[in-house]
């Protein structure tokens, strides 16, 4: 675990460790519903082994299809006022609700996912480097596509999926420098029917490898249906489009949430921002199509392998930005704070940045 | 054989009677549901209905919540019923509320930092203007060039949601926070923020709004000439006319009403419980006040009380989702099936169903 940065925020150890024979109660809100296949169906799965792992010992709930705001504050509070002891927060925009609830329940110990709000010394943050994931499909994709046109159904500009899109370009750019990329804002983690309607729309724009930054399995389904290639999120959608699904990030929060509820119960826990990646096991590629060639899926584990042991990170230089101005130097290393920042594109994407 | 045979009236007590049954059929099959599912079908319904309100450990925190979740329903239902009374079917109030909060919003920040009891007033009524501007769009369409106003307003949503994330995005994104976009937390903002009037009690200016809109509106439909026009207007149309009622003169005034009340809304939203500019600020209260709408039977009584019913059973939708585990869907249905019953019962008020003997008459 060398990449986790233990920014540890004025850590107190929170003072009331549960009693050994008392179950740990731990809440987890949900942005999708936990059937959406993707991210939050990533985030269940990890519950689940939770549960398995503690047994008797923890005592988990979920809500599911919280909206953000005013919904998100009055969930955690409910949960906080029936005694849970721990809540996971699994979505970016939960950021301000999270911190709201948190301030007032100083006992409560909160774990936010891919936030970056941190007021209170209750407040973790926990994120996974999705952009290395991005490198391997971006490398996939630029040899796979046949029309040099990779289309990318992408959620929020925030410096997660804008980091996502980067990494992915730069890597297919770098196999095949024919490549160009079509991208699609949805201003939404998950709706199928918007997220289909995308991808029907960057088909005919000539893409033949969908690429997706929102939650459901749409988009494969549409790409099955329409004899072209896609990659899942968060979860394995092969199931969705066998032919079509060449890979996908897939999300093992499992390991990291069983650490901190370990922490918990041993009254060690104190707030953290833990950013890990593949490295670390947080996230993995689900098992490559056979229709990819063995030489291909050779460089793709070789890439995997660099990414793993730290000799190779995916933003080194040279890079520019998209207009032309220089960001990285030749061999220069994108730092942790230029990316959990990022607001623009690199050099080639021909996209207007959404502003 | 059963018959059907229509009424010369609607009836007056099933129109009452309909949405309590509703209620009670819901319960049951509600009940039905849940026990399918494998959960105590009393446990849910008491934790969807009951303990929000009464509760020992929830209640004095869900309570508050419950004005917070219903003060926007009620204050866009109320708008709209009068329209649809006159057959004005403005689908569009999310836009409106969006507006209302972008304009709202607008003029907080552009006065930030500066602190002054003028601002919160400005905003407020920068949010009526807000939505009554986006609603006279269809509203002129309508009047002017003879424009379907259900399908106008209903896109300009789409419309008002784009510029919504183009400002959360752009203009009014928040400059301390690079690479992330939604504007300042305008609860941070004393003089913008709308912040509740005594503490824990979830009363804030958009609840005494919502009152005020109440009163107006039962006093507008039932003393005043306009409140008559409305309904005559709806009723029968030929008469109105002949009486001297301009139809245009009506389209204005009910999308314009009901504009600004959605507006107002949003803006009591986004300076209060919503905090800021977000591309995902808007969650579909312009939509579901609607349903509020006919559940109170477009009557502003009959909407305060549809408006709690429907808010608590979010709250305590949510808490049997924690408490039981029901699944989120299970909630759904849930409040389908209410609309459902409703819809289904309201059939009686229009027809009575005859048994008869023998052969066709």
């Amino acid at each position: 675990m060398k990449k986790l940065l233990t920014a540890a925020v004025a850590s107190v150890a929170l003072a009331t460790p549960a009693l050994a024979d008392d179950p740990t109660k731990i809440g987890f809100i949900y942005i999708g519903p936990v059937g959406d296949f993707g991210w939050t169906a990533g985030h269940d799965r990890a519950r689940q082994e939770l549960q398995d792992h503690f047994g008797d010992a923890v005592e988990t709930s979920i809500v599911e299809n919280v909206d953000y705001g005013a919904d998100a504050e009055r969930v955690m509070t409910q949960m906080a006022l029936s005694g849970t002891d721990m809540i996971f927060a699994a979505s970016f925009g939960y950021g301000p609700d999270v911190n709201a609830v948190a301030g007032r329940f100083p006992d409560v110990a909160f774990q936010h996912a891919t936030g970056y709000i941190q007021e209170h010394p209750n407040v973790s943050l926990y994120d996974a480097r999705f952009y290395e994931g991005r490198a391997v499909l971006g490398h996939i994709g630029g040899k796979m596509t046949e029309t040099n046109t990779i289309g990318y159904i992408a959620s929020f500009p925030i410096p997660a999926v804008v980091s996502g899109i980067n990494s992915a370009y730069l890597h297919a750019k770098a196999v095949n420098p024919d490549v160009e990329f079509r991208i699609i804002w949805t201003y939404s983690w998950f709706d199928p029917s918007l997220e289909a309607d995308a991808a029907e729309t960057l088909i005919e724009q000539g893409a033949d490898v969908i690429m997706q930054h929102t939650d459901s399995t749409a988009a494969v389904r549409v790409a099955e249906d329409a004899g072209v290639m896609a990659f899942g999120q968060a979860s394995n959608m092969v199931d969705f489009g066998p032919n079509a699904h060449l890979s996908a990030i897939v999300d093992r929060w499992a390991p990291y949430y069983i650490s901190r509820v370990e922490a918990f119960k041993e009254g060690e826990w104190e707030a953290q921002n833990s950013w890990l990646g593949l490295g670390d096991g947080i996230i993995e590629m689900a098992p490559w199509n056979d229709r990819i060639p063995a030489e291909l899926q050779e460089e793709a584990d070789e890439l995997i392998a660099a990414i793993s042991s730290g000799e190779y990170h995916p933003f080194t230089g040279p890079i520019n930005r998209q207009d032309g101005s220089p960001w990285l130097a030749d061999g220069e290393v994108a730092e942790d704070g230029a990316l959990a920042t990022m607001d623009f594109y690199v050099e080639g994407i021909t996209s207007e940045f959404p502003n | 054989m059963i018959r059907l045979e229509r009424r010369k009236e609607p009836s007056k007590i099933w129109r009452i009677a309909n949405p309590f049954l509703a209620v009670v059929l819901t319960m049951i099959a509600g009940g039905i549901m849940f026990a399918a599912l494998g959960k105590d079908p009393v446990a849910a319904i008491r934790l969807i209905f009951f303990d929000p309100l009464f509760s020992e450990q929830f209640g004095s925190y869900s309570r508050p919540q419950l004005l917070i979740k219903t003060a926007p329903l009620i204050l866009i239902a109320v708008g709209l019923a009068i329209g649809f009374k006159a057959n004005i079917w403005n689908i569009g109030a999310e836009g409106q509320y969006i507006m209302g909060a972008l304009f709202g919003a607008g003029v907080a920040l552009a006065f930030y930092p500066i602190e002054g009891w003028y601002i919160f007033p400005l905003m407020i009524l920068a949010g009526a203007l807000g939505g009554f501007m986006w609603a006279m769009i269809p509203a002129i369409l309508k009047t002017r060039f003879n424009t379907n106003e259900i399908l106008v307003s209903l896109l300009l949503v789409y419309v008002a949601e784009r510029i919504l994330a183009a400002m959360a995005l752009g203009l009014m994104r928040n400059p301390d926070q690079p690479g992330f976009p939604g504007s300042r937390d305008l609860r941070r903002y004393d003089s913008a923020h709308n912040a509740e009037l005594i503490a824990n009690t979830g009363l804030h200016w958009g609840v005494v709004a919502a009152l005020i809109a109440v009163i107006f509106a039962y006093v507008m439909m039932t003393r005043h000439m306009l409140g008559f026009h409305v309904q005559l207007a709806g009723q029968a149309p030929r008469a109105a006319r002949f009486g001297g009622v301009s139809p245009a003169r009506l389209v204005i005034i009910c999308l314009g009403l009901a504009g600004a009340l959605a507006g107002l809304a949003g803006m009591f939203e986004v300076s209060g419980p919503g905090g800021q500019v977000r591309i995902e600020f808007a969650t579909g209260y312009g939509f579901t006040a609607i349903i509020v709408a006919f559940l109170g039977r477009l009557n502003p009584i009959g909407i305060v009380l549809a408006g709690f019913l429907l808010g608590l059973t979010y709250i305590g939708g949510e808490l049997s989702q924690m408490m039981l585990q029901l699944p989120g869907a299970s909630i759904q249905v849930f409040q389908g099936m209410l609309l459902f019953f409703l819809l289904a019962l309201d059939f009686q008020t229009n027809y009575r169903i005859r048994l008869t003997q023998g052969a066709r008459a």
